[in-house]
């Protein structure tokens, strides 16, 4: 090691001599053929950064347009703007939003590994997405799509007049961007480990990303092949989803959500790994049973596959299977609920302090929790009935998808940006930003939960006259909302030149991460560290970590 | 026996040769994996298609061109052989032997599809081909649309497949030839070989799909 890695003084000021971000060169052309998982994590960065903002502006408008029951924009644009939300939201900020950030940048660093096992496969991921995020964009910008995000048959195969096979297109080629990271981490999981660094010594968010690796793997390609029907349906009118052509749309839906469902858990469960590494660290204490977190993730991963069709409770499958599937949709709250009860007893006499990721991480713990106990409502067949396709259903997924993992991205952004930069952010702003975004997230969506249950129906441009007053408030939210995810930007930009240089480990964590410089050399670790203690090894007072 | 002591350096992420030597060979088993469900998604079309529209299924299977099946069958089971015997002479590091079954082996691929493409071929003068030019006179022929459409996807992914292979063994073949295995270092041929296998067994669920069910019946 350097002597710049065997400081690891909070306050110390270190400069890395050698970091991954100058090391290989600096050239675009070192940065666009890198094989370096943490280059490539920041390539990743840029690209789902951008393409947050893209569907933000989405949801912007879409927010904007129901201020008022008449709305501003024709039913066909409002069409346009829901599905280039959703499709943009799921697959190019959601979906790999952490695995592939963060994922990409730590998993190696957490395992002691030089690398991912695969890193020209990494790569070939990374273009994959801009190849996909081009002929997504490409879509919007000639004319846009109107089938929403789920691409129903038989409107999606038939009566569309959008550019529904470009779109169907872009989303087969970043399932193989997903397909290709998943299988690199499953695999780099395996056989990347550092001595000593046994499966229950690995971190939570090695775990969490391994489940949901194997819920890339397998579910993935299943969505690969059934959009492919489609578009070959709608180019040559024969195929196996129209009724008018002898097809079934339900065995569509089927398809569908049997990917769609466990990419559900594609999108929280990197959330619950970062969660898992914020709250030990801040509140000071081991996580609280480790190996009942760890398991719940897998159990998660493998129950995620068998409750798809609580999709489909009112599509007319039969109420036997409605009720074995609604079953198993409670039981899969059970290991969601094991963490939650985790981490409150990870907090319980903690020494907790609360800096912008913890309080990302609270935020996160708190709002899962409600998304998670509103999907216990929908998981109910009499009570679906009544809020399917309803703002009930809308509120409670974005309360997972939105509260729970865009604040868990925003916390490991925070947590680990001074890992990936060498620098620190600017804390009163962090604490503004994160707090901003969860009264802003609160007002915007749990007026959702009353329009539902009301019974104002989801994707529709207009609205009885008598919920104006709700939407009102959560459009005054969505502007909140908005101010609290571009500050990061900003403060983020601009502790990339201005920051405090932070140590190699700022936060006084555990973890293999941490034992190396800010930034990491390319190579990650001069020398393969061997492993030889459990992790979360955290003692009540900050203390300096001895190395 | 030509046995060159070839043992490259690992690549930089990897400790030790053996480690990634094991790496690949367990990517491609998480790869297999993920081909199996992309397969999945069409046998599950295929099922749904079969119970519900059983009669016209079993019509539409008696259109299928058994006697060219079989042999392809036949051919693409032998490949198996050929590669197997393959990793096995790599193994020995006979360089020789190993050139000539990967050889073998990629013949005998393209030979599978020059077959394949025949079948089509005859298919298309019978009006077998959704969507292009169809037409069949028949009470089910709805159906039988619907399943030549899987069948043309089907065959046609896994052909694509059986392409690829071969371009992979192509590539052994030529490596091998210029001594870049050893018995000490086969990973890739081995690799190779995992993914002919499974192309070969996916083959092995196709046939009867396609060309035995129909006949079973009345």
């Amino acid at each position: 090691m350097t002597t710049a890695t065997v400081t690891g003084k909070p306050d110390e000021p270190v400069v890395a001599t050698r970091n991954y971000l100058t090391e290989e060169g600096v050239t675009l052309r070192s940065w666009l053929l890198t094989k370096d998982h943490k280059r490539i994590a920041i390539l990743y960065t840029l690209s789902i950064t951008f393409f947050f903002f893209v569907g933000g502006a989405a949801a912007t408008l879409i927010r904007l347009n129901l201020v008022t029951p008449a709305g501003i924009f024709t039913p066909d644009i409002y069409n346009r703007l829901f599905t280039l939300h959703g499709i943009v939201m799921v697959w190019f900020f959601l979906i790999p939003s952490i695995p592939n950030t963060m994922g990409n940048f730590l998993i190696p660093l957490m395992i002691g590994a030089k690398d991912l096992a695969f890193p020209r496969l990494n790569l070939l991921s990374w273009y994959l997405y801009v190849g996909a995020g081009f002929l997504a964009l490409f879509a919007i910008l000639i004319g846009g799509v109107d089938t929403g995000w789920t691409f129903y048959t038989p409107f999606s195969s038939l009566y569309s007049n959008g550019y529904v096979v470009l779109a169907l297109a872009a989303v087969f080629a970043i399932g193989f961007s997903s397909i290709l990271t998943g299988l690199n981490f499953i695999v780099t999981t395996h056989r990347m480990r550092a001595p000593g660094m046994t499966w229950y010594r690995l971190p939570v968010f090695v775990w969490s990303n391994y489940a949901t690796s194997v819920i890339m793997v397998l579910a993935t390609p299943v969505l690969a092949i059934t959009l492919m029907l489609v578009a070959v349906e709608r180019l040559l009118r024969v195929g196996i989803f129209d009724p008018a052509l002898g097809g079934d749309p339900l065995l569509f839906q089927h398809l569908f959500w049997f990917y769609s469902h466990p990419a559900v858990y594609i999108m929280i469960l990197p959330g619950f790994g970062v969660i898992s590494e914020i709250v030990p660290c801040f509140a000071r204490k081991p996580l609280f049973g480790y190996k009942f977190v760890v398991w719940s993730s897998i159990t998660i991963a493998i129950i995620g596959f068998f409750v798809w069709a609580h999709h489909m409770f009112v599509a007319g499958i039969s109420l036997y299977a409605g009720l074995v599937f609604s079953l198993l949709s409670y039981v899969i709250a059970v290991p969601s609920a094991i963490k939650v009860f985790n981490w409150t007893a990870t907090l319980h006499k903690g020494w907790i302090s609360f800096d912008a990721p913890m309080l990302y991480a609270l935020g996160f713990i708190g709002l899962f929790t409600i998304g998670g106990l509103t999907g216990l409502f929908v998981a109910n067949l009499a009570f679906d009935v009544h809020v399917t396709d309803t703002y009930f259903v809308v509120a409670h997924f974005h309360y997972i998808m939105v509260g729970g993992m865009v604040s868990a991205y925003f916390g490991g952004l925070h947590y680990w940006w001074p890992k990936v930069t060498g620098r620190l952010y600017p804390e009163w702003w962090a604490r503004i930003a994160a707090l901003l975004i969860f009264f802003g997230f609160n007002l915007t969506f749990f007026p959702q939960f009353i329009l539902g249950y009301l019974g104002m129906e989801r994707r529709y441009y207009s609205y009885p006259p008598e919920f104006q007053a709700w939407n009102i408030f959560s459009s005054a939210g969505a502007s909140v909302l908005a101010v609290g995810y571009a500050l990061p930007f900003f403060y983020l930009g601009w502790s990339l030149f201005r920051g405090k240089r932070a140590g190699s480990n700022p936060w006084a964590a555990t973890g293999l991460e941490w034992q190396t410089s800010s930034p990491p050399p390319a190579h990650n670790f001069d020398k393969t560290p061997t492993v030889t203690r459990p992790p979360y090894q955290y003692r009540p007072e900050p203390e300096p970590q001895d190395v | 026996m030509s046995d060159a002591p070839v043992i490259p350096q690992p690549e930089p992420q990897y400790e030790t040769a053996e480690q990634q030597a094991e790496t690949a060979t367990f990517g491609m088993w998480v790869f297999l994996a993920t081909e199996i469900l992309f397969f999945g998604g069409m046998l599950l079309a295929y099922t749904w298609l079969r119970t519900t529209y059983p009669e016209g299924v079993a019509e539409a299977g008696r259109h299928t061109k058994i006697v060219i099946g079989s042999v392809n069958t036949l051919v693409l089971l032998t490949s198996s052989l050929t590669m197997a015997w393959a990793v096995h002479a790599a193994e020995h590091g006979r360089r020789k032997a190993l050139t000539r079954l990967l050889v073998v082996t990629a013949l005998l691929g393209l030979l599978f599809l020059g077959l394949k493409g025949y079948e089509y071929h005859k298919e298309w003068t019978e009006h077998l081909v959704p969507g292009l030019n169809f037409h069949e006179d028949s009470v089910h022929s709805q159906t039988i649309e619907l399943f030549y459409f899987l069948y043309f996807l089907l065959t046609g992914i896994h052909g694509i497949h059986v392409t690829i292979g071969i371009g992979l063994i192509a590539v052994m073949a030529v490596r091998a030839r210029h001594g870049a295995f050893s018995s000490r270092h086969y990973t890739p041929v081995e690799v190779t070989g995992l993914y002919w296998h499974f192309v070969d067994i996916v083959w092995i669920f196709l046939y009867p799909l396609i060309y035995l069910v129909g006949r079973s019946g009345p």
